[in-house]
């Protein structure tokens, strides 16, 4: 708002040449201001449920009513942490979505980039073939893989309960491939090409100039990858029946469906649970929040 | 000079497999995925659904008999399949209009010079970044019989409440989805937004067009892109629902009254045991969804 005074002081000088400025002037105050209002109940309306999960998960008794959703000192509590933790193993639990997300990452990572480069940098036959089919990756939804998958991956490899069918269905993504490739393409071919001519075997053009220029893509990739697995629960869910083996999203949706109802407060069990399940999201996002939206954009558009 | 005697020798190899063969090595690991994790299951889905699938222990060989067309001719009769199909329609007519609307003021807005963009950025992504199981268990009780929303409203509220209504399950399911997705939407129209150049302004002013005149002449024309965006993404969310009727209408209830396409390929395909069905609906999904996707692109690109 210190801009708008600043411009607004000298309006009221020479009327009639002053007027088409200072009409414009005054329409900009006011949209600026249009456009806050809008904003703050955009703002109240996508972070209300954050908020209420968070108050809920503190409350000792709920209180559906409107003055539930103020937080009452003499009714804040831990207890609903200790709840949810005494049905569904929230570290075991989070272990799991741990090593899902991680194996995830790691295959994408290391499969992704390699082959982004050599799509970006390489001239191979077969080049266009691997492109096509990366393309072909993008557009076919995942609902008609999950029977074959399911049938496969549990009944005829007997993956079911196992961290590795957990992984395998997710283990590449083609958006990845395609922020590597994208990286790669902006890297002028001469840096590697004169990296060759001193003697550099392939091998150490990758290890040497390709991955560590590729920090910053790598960066991305890993934040858009994480939010898949960690927030996914059709998947795991269809593989997982064993407790020990859920990750946290579909031990909380058993919870939720199941079991709440064997503890006192389930309202609070459950936010607490959901305010556990979100929050690694939510630190990791508010604190990569720059390149999570221009990156995440840009997969979205191009795909 | 010793690097250009090896070089010369390889000329046959470098015709037959190009300037970096290496290339091929680098990008097989994702070509390998990709057939045994892709384009496998794609073919065993159509091999599927036309054959009387069902499960056996693991290794047992046994005749699964070709059924021709049965699956799908039964798909063509089944009151779920049609249920499920009209929830999709229901899902795009309430999603495709608020997103479009509120994504664009939302978007006009966040492009304004005010105060905390960043914080509204954040705060309107958050949603879309966050686990669905998470967010659906404070929509669970934000909008349950005794929830604040029920309470808010008192009489005005719907009887039976609205995840047991089945008026309005679907319709809940369409706004949290709508809810959680927003944010992204709101990035997309506001890079859009951000690409139309300023001169087409400029000029339409000149014109003598006023704000809402060069809304629609510049503005809409401009975030076309996005918008063909949001139209197919609805389409492939609206089919791919499963966390939000499992969780939040108790299994897509009342009645079946939200059951989504993949909900009903998780009961048909895993629970009754009827794979070959599931993959007959999954395939029929993916040819109207793919059919869709490009019958969008071409109509609002030809405009």
């Amino acid at each position: 708002m210190g801009s708008s005074t600043i411009e607004g002081q000298p309006g009221t000088a020479a009327e009639p040449a002053g007027d088409q400025p200072r009409e414009v002037e005054r329409s900009g105050r006011t949209r600026r201001l249009v456009s806050l209002a809008v904003l703050l109940v955009g703002a109240i309306l996508f972070l209300f449920p954050f908020y209420y999960m968070v108050v809920g998960a503190l409350q000792q008794s709920p209180d559906p009513t409107l003055a539930g959703a103020f937080p009452n000192p003499a009714n804040l509590t831990l207890d609903n942490f200790a709840a949810i933790n005494g049905r569904v193993n929230l570290l075991r639990t989070l272990l799991n979505s741990g090593i899902f997300t991680g194996g995830v990452l790691l295959a994408t990572m290391v499969i992704g980039l390699l082959a982004g480069y050599a799509l970006a940098q390489l001239e191979f036959r077969g080049k266009g073939l691997i492109f096509n089919v990366l393309l072909l990756g993008l557009i076919v939804p995942f609902m008609l893989l999950m029977i074959p998958l399911y049938v496969m991956i549990v009944r005829w490899y007997g993956l079911a309960d196992t961290y590795l069918g957990m992984i395998l269905p997710f283990a590449v993504s083609p958006t990845a491939v395609f922020i590597f490739r994208q990286f790669f393409r902006q890297i002028p071919k001469d840096l590697f090409d004169s990296a060759r001519i001193d003697g550099a075997s392939e091998f150490n053009v990758l290890t040497r100039i390709a991955v560590p220029l590729a920090k910053p893509a790598i960066l991305t990739a890993v934040l858009v990858t994480f939010i898949g697995p960690w927030n996914e629960f059709l998947w795991p869910f269809l593989v997982t029946k064993d407790a020990a083996k859920m990750p946290l999203a579909v031990a909380l949706a058993n919870f939720i469906t199941t079991i709440a109802s064997s503890v006192a407060n389930p309202f609070g069990a459950i936010f607490a649970g959901a305010t556990v399940l979100a929050l690694p999201v939510v630190v990791l996002f508010v604190i990569f929040q720059k390149r999570f939206t221009s990156s995440d954009l840009g997969a979205g558009i191009k795909g | 000079m010793a690097a250009l005697a090896p070089d010369a020798g390889v000329k046959p190899r470098r015709r037959l497999l190009g300037k970096h063969p290496i290339g091929l090595l680098f990008a097989g690991p994702y070509l390998i995925y990709w057939l045994l994790l892709f384009a496998y299951p794609l073919g065993f889905a159509v091999y599927m659904s036309f054959r009387d699938y069902f499960f056996t222990a693991p290794g047992a060989q046994v005749d699964r008999p070709f059924v021709g067309l049965e699956n799908y001719i039964r798909l063509i009769g089944d009151d779920d399949v049609h249920r499920a199909a009209l929830n999709v329609v229901i899902f795009i007519v309430i999603n495709v209009p608020l997103t479009v609307a509120l994504g664009l003021i939302l978007a006009t807005a966040l492009n304004t010079a005010i105060p905390g963009r960043t914080f509204f950025r954040v705060g309107f992504y958050l949603p879309y970044v966050s686990a669905s199981v998470a967010v659906v268990a404070v929509w669970l009780y934000l909008f349950n019989g005794s929830g604040l929303v029920s309470n808010l409203l008192g009489s005005l509220s719907p009887d039976p409440p609205f995840l047991i209504n089945s008026a309005w399950a679907m319709p809940i399911i369409a706004l949290f989805a709508t809810w959680k997705q927003l944010g992204f939407y709101v990035l997309v129209y506001l890079a859009a937004l951000q690409n139309i150049p300023g001169e087409l302004y400029e000029a339409a002013s000149v014109d003598g067009a006023g704000t809402i005149r060069k809304f629609w002449s510049v503005t809409v024309p401009g975030v076309r892109p996005a918008t063909t965006l949001v139209v197919i993404l609805a389409t492939i969310v609206g089919a791919n629902f499963f966390t939000e009727p499992y969780l939040l209408t108790g299994g897509g209830g009342p009645n079946g009254a939200s059951i989504s396409p993949v909900l009903l390929m998780y009961r048909q395909g895993i629970e009754q045991g009827n794979p070959g069905y599931a993959a007959a609906i999954g395939v029929t999904l993916a040819i109207i969804v793919m059919g869709l996707s490009l019958l969008n692109r071409f109509l609002l690109d030809e405009e």
